[in-house]
Parts: C-alpha cells; structure tokens; sequence
C-alpha cells in the first residue's frame, strides 16, 4: 500500500514540479513524514469526543441561541476542523487547497470591484470571474479525486488521469475565457 | 445431430466479438433505415427546401459560404425588416449553417463537388442517423442488455415524432439538435457515473454546440440541474455528482455565453437561474459533506442548521432583491406560456399565434409515437425497480418531457428520445425474459427443495418454492410473436405516418386527379419566380410575416416582416395596414416604401391555410398596439360570426386584406355563382374595389396574388376620386368645395 502511494504522490508531484519548482523538494519528506501524527491526533479526537457531546447537551437543554454558549461551541468546531485539517491533509492537497484559497482571494476581489466599481466592460469581468469560478471547480474536483477517502467513488478514475482531465479542462476553460474577453 | 446447421447459427451468436460485429451491423442498418425513411419528400417531389423557416436557414448557409465565415459573423441583413434591417449574424443560432457549411468544404477538399442546396436538404436525414447511435448509447448506460439499446436506437430512428421535424428537405434548427441533446444526455449520464471531468467537459462542449443551434437548449439547462436536484433530495449526494456537474456547468455557461445571440443572458435571465442555484448549492453541498467528515456527527448538526439556514436566507433575499432592481430579467413570455397556457393568447398574441405553439390535441401522442405512448410508462417503472443514478434521470426527463409535450405541440419532440428509451427498456425486458431458452429442470428444484426440507422442519406448501416462470414453448413463443406483430404495426403506422403527414415540402402541394395521377400544384415558385423576374431588384414586398422567409429565398427581394418576429410593433403595423380600409393603409405603405404586397388565397383551390384565415390574428396584434384604430369585435358580424359573404361587416368589406384576396375573383364565375371554397360561402355579385393598388399578378389557382401600390397621381388627386373618374363617375363635390365667389373690388 505505502509504496504504491508513494509512487502516486511522486508522480503527481513530479507533474506539478513544473508549476511550482521551488516547493517541491520541501515538500517530498513531508509526504513521507504524515502519517505518524496522523495516528496521534485521531486518536486524541477519538478521547475528546465523549467530552463534548457533554458539553453540546447541556447547551441544549438552557437556551438554544445563547450568545456564549454558541460562540462556545462554534470554537469547538472551528478548533476540531483545524485540527483534523491538519492532521490529515497531505502536502500536496494543501498545496491545491492554497490555489483554491488564492482563487476564491481573486474572485473575491473582482466581484468587489464589479460592485464598488461598475460592470463596465461586462464580457472583461465575466471571463475573468468565471475564469476564477472555473478553476476553483475544477481544482476541487481534483482534489476531491485524489483524495484517498474519496477512491472508492472514482473506480475509473486514477490520481494521473484525474491530472490530465483538469489539464485537458483547463485548457478548454481558458481557451472559452479568452475567446469572451473581447 | 440432425440440426447442425441450426447449432452453427446459434453458436455463430455467442461469441463477443460476433456480438460486437453484429450490432455494428444492426446500428448501420438502422441509421440506414432512419435515412432512407425520410426520404420520402425527395422522391416525390424533388430536393426542395420546405416550410418557411428552412428557407432562412438556407439563405443565411449560402451567404456563410459564399462570403466566409467572419462575414457571416458580422451580417447586417438589410433586405429583412424594411427599413429597420436586422442584425443576422447577431441574432441567430449559427449552429446549422455553420455545420453544413463545414461538411461543404470537407467535401470540397475531398474533391467531391456537391451544390450546397443537397447538403441543405439532406442534412436532417444524415443527423437522424446519428440520432439513433446516440439513443443506442445512452439506453446502454440504462440496461446492461444490449438489445435495448438496439431497439432504441430502431424507434428513434423511425418514430414519427421525430420524423416531425427532419424530413429531407426540412432544414430547420430541430434537424440537429435533437440529435445533440441526447448526446449531451448520453455524455451527461457517463459523467455521472464515473465522475470524470473529462466526460463532463465533452458534456459541456456539446452542450455549447447545443445553445448554438437551438433555442431549446433551455431544456438541458433545466433538466440537469432538475436531476441533480432529485438526487440530492433523494440523499445520493455523491462528490461524482459534484465533479459532474460542477464541471459541465463551468465550461458549458462559458461555451454558451461564446454565442452572440445567447451573451449574458445565462447570468441575467431567471431561466437559466435553477442551474445557477444548483451550482452554488452543490458548492455548499461539498463543503458540508467534507465538514461532516471533519468533526463529530452532534457539532455537525448544529454547525449544518445554523449553516444552511443563514446561506439559504442570504441566497434567497439576495435573489429576490436581483430581480425586483432588475439586475436579472423576469420570465421571457414564452415561458409564461409554458406554465399558464392561456397567457399567451391574453398577452402576446404574436406567440399564440404560431401553430406549434398551441397546446398538444391528446390523439397527437398516439400518433406521434403510437405503441410507444403505452410502452412509456412500463419502461419507466422499470427504470423505478432498478433507480440507480441514471435511472432517476430518465424517470425525471419523462415527468418533465411530458408536461411539456402537453402545453407545446412543438416540444413533442423532446419528449420522444425519452420515451423511445423508455420503451426501448421495457420491449427489451419483455423480450429477454420471454426468449431466454433457459428453464429451470423440475427434478432439481425438488432436489433442492428436499433438501433445504431435510435441514428445516416443516411441509408447509406455503413454504417450498414452486418453479415460478413461464416455461412452456406455446406461452412463450405467443407473447414473442404477439410482440413481433405489434413491431412490425409500428414499423407500418411510422412509415404511414411520414409518407402522409410529414413529407411534403407545403411550398409544393400535391393533390390527386379523378384518374388518381398526381397534379403539383405549385403556386409559390410560380409567384416568387415572378417576382424575382419582373420586379426591380429592391423592390420592397409586404406580406404577412409568414411568407418573409420564403419571399427572401426565393424570389430575393425585400421584405418588411419576416418569421424571425423580433419586433412586434413593425408586425402589427403591417397587420395595421392589411386591415384597415385602402385611406389608411395607403400612407403606412408610402411610409414604408411598399412596392408590392403579396397575400395568399386559397379560395379558389380550397386551400385552407391562406390569409383570409389568418386575418383575426393580424388584426389581433395589431389591436395590440393600436387599440382605438383596429378593433376585433368589428371583424364580426353582430351576432358573433365571422363571414366573409354577403353579410360581412363594413369593416371587412373595406380591409385591404379583404379587398386584395376578391378583387375580381366574381369574374371567373358565373354572374351570381361565386363561391369561396375554403369557407364554403357565395359570394355577393358585386366584387370589391381597389384604387390605390392595381393587381399585377396571379398565380395559375390564385394562391398567391400579388399587388402593385400605385404611386403618388399625376394631376394630385387623390386615388379614390382618380379611381372614380377613370370609372366615369363623375365628381359629386366639386362645386361645393369652390367656396362662395369673391367679388374683384380693386
């Protein structure tokens, strides 16, 4: 199992070498490294969980909406999500999931200037908002793909080919925004 | 073994790649089969373009070929919409020309010269074979059993709901685009089940090429995301789904925003709003579902409600308040029309008035689609017993197809892929249950009864299982030639139907002699051949927009209104024009520089399709705009009735239209004999009098006649009284209109 997926991830990350050259030779004893906390913390949620469903009960049983006892429980999700985020994310999905976060920053950022700054020349904003919308949608889709949790719902689909579609989409999706941009 | 041959045969069958060779065969066949069925037009009349929005599409490929693709892009079209013009190149689907423009120079370049007009006409055929390969894949992905597929492929290729629309020679938008929305299902479905983005990119490409040909492709973004919606609904919320979708949607809006004709209104209008909404949601969806994965299932429920609710408030208020500031544009009217199908009639007469947009008549279905109407429902209760992803697709398409084949008789069509699959599945079954060879030996199932008896207790009879199934060779081979003979009706009841009721071109009509030898009657070659020979090249033509298409083919002259009806108020002024008395239209045609007006009569011949038939809707919409000049009560007799004889309303006697279609047709008949043969009434003695316009031609049966409006008088009459005085009436008012004598006092 372990060098099978090892030689996944080599090959994705020599794919994506050619994107980001200087991240990559930090990023390859990381890979290797992961799955040792990744034991520890599951662990530790697995002891916490009793803890907190506690915590939610009683919360349930005063006021619903309470401002503290919410804002109680939304750092307990917040905190669990880092956690576990943390602990099971690969290098390289946390690599997609800052290009996602840079597109969602983008995208962002077009859709308040089209707010504050006028729609003028639409066909412009449009292809550079959908161009972002895009390949955020695509990125995830191959991150969803090469997610190992997620194997068993692609039997047709392996984390190379998953590559070469979003390749393949890209270019199509660039090609389409170009096309519009007038 | 005294059947050696008959083993070989059976034996022939069983191996895959026999199997594989063989159904390539069947499918060439049946592409074949659907091709050579709608031939039907060609062979007995000639290769002729028919109706009248196929001659549009005609003209509009010569152009494309004759001047190239960047000018077709750029086409400002000023021989339509006199004296407004049109953009052309912005304001259709380019799809068609664009496609038999590409087969015309592939097939130039392989040095096969072919007229473009054959490729015109033969493109609807061509695609109907594709058509059928693309119903074999996608009830493929339905059924592991490959015979439905097949027979799919064999209803789609022949069912007359289809043939409907791609006929030879029916070279209309509908021609490729059926054939492309069940790819783009097929493709959407194998998205689906593999969760490839590669597949959903080629979903979407089609469904680019798709918003470029038709304006249906409303249908897919509505159907789509109606089937995602289901599925999340019924909890199969899948990432495949998500990538699926998640990638079509992305590509194919862009792909679709790429058509001029199409540009913002993906994000602007409310239908294509739902797909939209399913986009974000499915976002949501994604995130929720990684967060589940995230944190302890109790946190989860919290986090989800406070969630969802706050991101479906926002979605919903932000979408309320987009519409009423107008950022996104209400529902277009025709799909009002869709939902309340007397909208159109109270509201946008111009709609209501376009026969396929009348609602479906229920014997159409059956004979549409015939046995496969009552298959339908069976082969959608299969897709129930199985309902995996893909089958609650068709069991949505099906709800959806059918409501609307029920408010549109147009939207027929969409419905009949589905429910050739439908039907394709249940046949299929039927079939594979009835001819399996397999049966059960009676010994064994007792052996085995006996000794599952052994380890249990009882001999209840309730208990042992009988051998359930029909297995003797009489029932069996009853229901497969039942069957066979309700296949081969089909078969009959489509060819009958397409030989009678869809192959004619209409610009061509054929009737029977008392001998039973066919008589072509051809009235509008004849008219539009005139026209093109006889009158100045720019002479402006105003008919009633139905024959704008067909005027601009054929005889290339200037028209005022066409079948296009982007602009309703230049419609209602020419129907201004037809109906109201000869002084107020006379200006409205001198305004629009009308040289000739053409309308159609079929009184003679009895053809009922002509414009004294069609008058109600002209004055309608022209009521519609000029509510105190033009009224439709006073087109009807007091007591309700609309007559055309002796007992017409002053109104009617004095339209234009009236005027124009009897003008001198007492003549051809005995004095007191005139008879209107579509109406079926006499005719007063006494025909109607023209003085602005003068005839210039009539057809051989007086379909078409065409007038020339007289110009301005020499001496400064007007044409009432220059009409009178050439008559030899005398002027009645000219002394009066002197004044008093003044007397000279200087």
């Amino acid at each position: 199992m372990a060098p099978k997926q090892r030689n996944a991830a080599a090959a994705a990350a020599a794919a994506a070498r050619s994107a980001s050259p200087a991240a990559a030779p930090a990023r390859t004893p990381a890979t290797t490294t992961t799955p040792i906390p990744n034991t520890t913390t599951t662990t530790t949620t697995t002891t916490t969980t009793p803890v907190i469903p506690a915590s939610l009960k009683a919360n349930a049983a005063g006021v619903v909406g309470s401002g503290s006892g919410g804002a109680q429980t939304w750092d307990r999700i917040a905190q669990n999500l880092v956690a576990h985020y943390t602990a099971t994310t690969p290098q390289r999905t946390k690599l997609l999931d800052a290009f996602l976060a840079f597109l969602v920053a983008v995208g962002g950022l077009q859709f308040a200037y089209c707010v504050l700054a006028g729609n003028y020349p639409f066909n412009a904003f449009l292809s550079g908002f959908s161009a972002t919308v895009g390949q955020f949608v695509l990125t995830a889709s191959l991150r969803i793909q090469t997610t190992e949790a997620n194997k068993g719902d692609f039997p047709a689909v392996s984390p190379e080919r998953a590559f070469a579609d979003y390749v393949v989409c890209s270019l199509i999706l660039h090609f389409f925004c170009v096309n519009f941009i007038n | 073994m005294s059947a050696d041959p008959l083993h070989a045969l059976a034996s022939a069958g069983k191996g895959e790649s026999t199997r594989g060779l063989l159904r390539v065969i069947i499918l060439a066949l049946i592409a074949g089969a659907s091709i050579a069925s709608r031939l039907f037009s060609v062979i007995r009349f000639e290769s002729i373009i028919h109706e009248f929005d196929p001659w549009f599409n005609f003209r509009a490929t010569k152009y494309l070929v004759a001047n190239g693709f960047y000018n077709f892009w750029d086409w400002f079209d000023d021989r339509t919409w006199h004296p407004l013009g049109r953009v052309t190149g912005g304001t259709l689907y380019p799809g068609l020309m664009v496609t038999s423009g590409a087969i015309y120079h592939a097939l130039r370049t392989l040095t096969i010269p072919v007229d473009i007009r054959n490729i015109c006409v033969l493109l609807a055929p061509a695609f109907s074979g594709l058509t059928a390969i693309a119903a074999y894949l996608l009830t493929n992905e339905m059924t592991p059993s490959s015979s439905a597929g097949l027979l799919a492929a064999l209803f789609m290729g022949i069912a007359p709901g289809y043939i409907s629309r791609s006929v030879a020679g029916s070279y209309d938008n509908e021609a490729i685009a059926i054939f492309l929305l069940v790819f783009t299902f097929y493709l959407w479905i194998k998205a689906l089940k593999q969760g490839s983005m590669l597949w959903g990119a080629l979903c979407a490409l089609f469904y680019g090429y798709m918003v470029a040909s038709w304006g249906g492709y409303a249908f897919i973004t509505c159907l789509l995301p109606l089937h995602s919606f289901v599925l999340i609904c019924m909890g199969r919320y899948s990432t495949r789904l998500y990538v699926a979708y998640t990638t079509w949607y992305a590509l194919g809006t862009l792909a679709s925003m790429q058509i001029p004709f199409v540009g913002f209104l993906p994000v602007k209008t409310s239908e294509h709003m739902p797909a939209l909404g399913i986009f974000g949601f499915l976002q949501l969806l994604a995130f929720l579902d990684y967060v589940r994965s995230a944190i302890p299932s109790r946190q989860f429920q919290t986090f989800l409600w406070l969630f969802a609710g706050g991101t479906f408030g926002i979605g919903l208020l932000g979408l309320v308040i987009a519409t009423s500031a107008g950022v996104i544009a209400p529902w277009s009217g025709r799909f009002y029309s869709l939902w309340d199908t007397g909208y159109a009639k109270i509201h946008i007469p111009i709609i209501a008035s376009v026969s396929e947009h009348q609602p479906t008549a229920w014997p159409a279905f059956f004979f549409d689609l015939n046995m496969l109407i009552w298959l339908f429902p069976v082969g959608v209760y299969l897709c129930f017993q199985q309902l995996a992803d893909e089958h609650v697709f068709i069991v949505v398409y099906a709800l959806f197809g059918s409501y609307f084949a029920g408010v549109m008789v147009r939207l027929m069509l969409t419905l009949t892929p589905v429910v050739c699959v439908a039907a394709a599945i249940a046949v299929s079954t039927l079939l594979d249950t009835y001819l399996s060879t397999k049966s059960p030996k009676p010994e064994e199932s007792q052996a085995a009864e006996a000794a599952e008896g052994k380890k249990g207790k009882s001999g209840l009879k309730s208990t042992s299982k009988p051998v359930v199934g029909i297995y003797s060779i009489w029932g069996r081979s009853m229901m497969v030639s039942a069957l066979a003979v309700y296949l081969l009706l089909f078969v009959l009841h489509c060819t009958w139907v397409t030989s009678n009721a869809y192959s004619s071109p209409s610009v061509v009509l054929a009737s029977r002699l008392p001998d039973g030898s066919q008589h072509i009657i051809d009235d509008y070659r004849e008219a539009y051949q005139w026209l093109r020979q006889n009158t100045r090249e720019d002479a402006k033509i105003m008919s009633w927009w139905d024959y704008g298409y067909q005027i601009g083919g054929m005889a290339d002259r200037p028209t005022l209104v066409d079948n296009n009806t982007w602009n309703n108020t230049h419609i209602a002024t020419v129907g201004k024009a037809m109906s109201s008395s000869e002084e107020v239209s006379y200006p409205i045609m001198r305004q629009h520089e009308v040289d000739y007006v053409l309308v159609v009569f079929g009184g003679l011949l009895g053809y009922s399709g002509d414009d004294i038939n069609k008058f109600l809707w002209m004055v309608r919409i022209a009521e519609g705009i000029w509510p105190d000049e033009v009224s439709e009560r006073s087109f009807f007799t007091p007591r309700g009735e609309y007559r055309v004889d002796g007992e017409a309303t002053e109104t009617m006697k004095n339209s234009l239209m009236y005027k124009m279609s009897y003008y001198n047709y007492n003549t051809l008949f005995p004095p007191g004999k005139a008879v209107d043969r579509v109406r079926g009434v006499h005719l007063p003695d006494v025909g109607p009098t023209l003085s602005t316009m003068e005839e210039a031609f009539t057809s051989e049966n007086w379909i078409i006649r065409i007038y020339k409006v007289k110009d301005l008088d020499n001496l400064g009459r007007d044409h009432m009284s220059a009409a009178a005085f050439d008559r030899g009436q005398k002027k009645k008012k000219a002394t009066k209109k002197r004044g008093p004598r003044l007397l000279r006092v200087e």
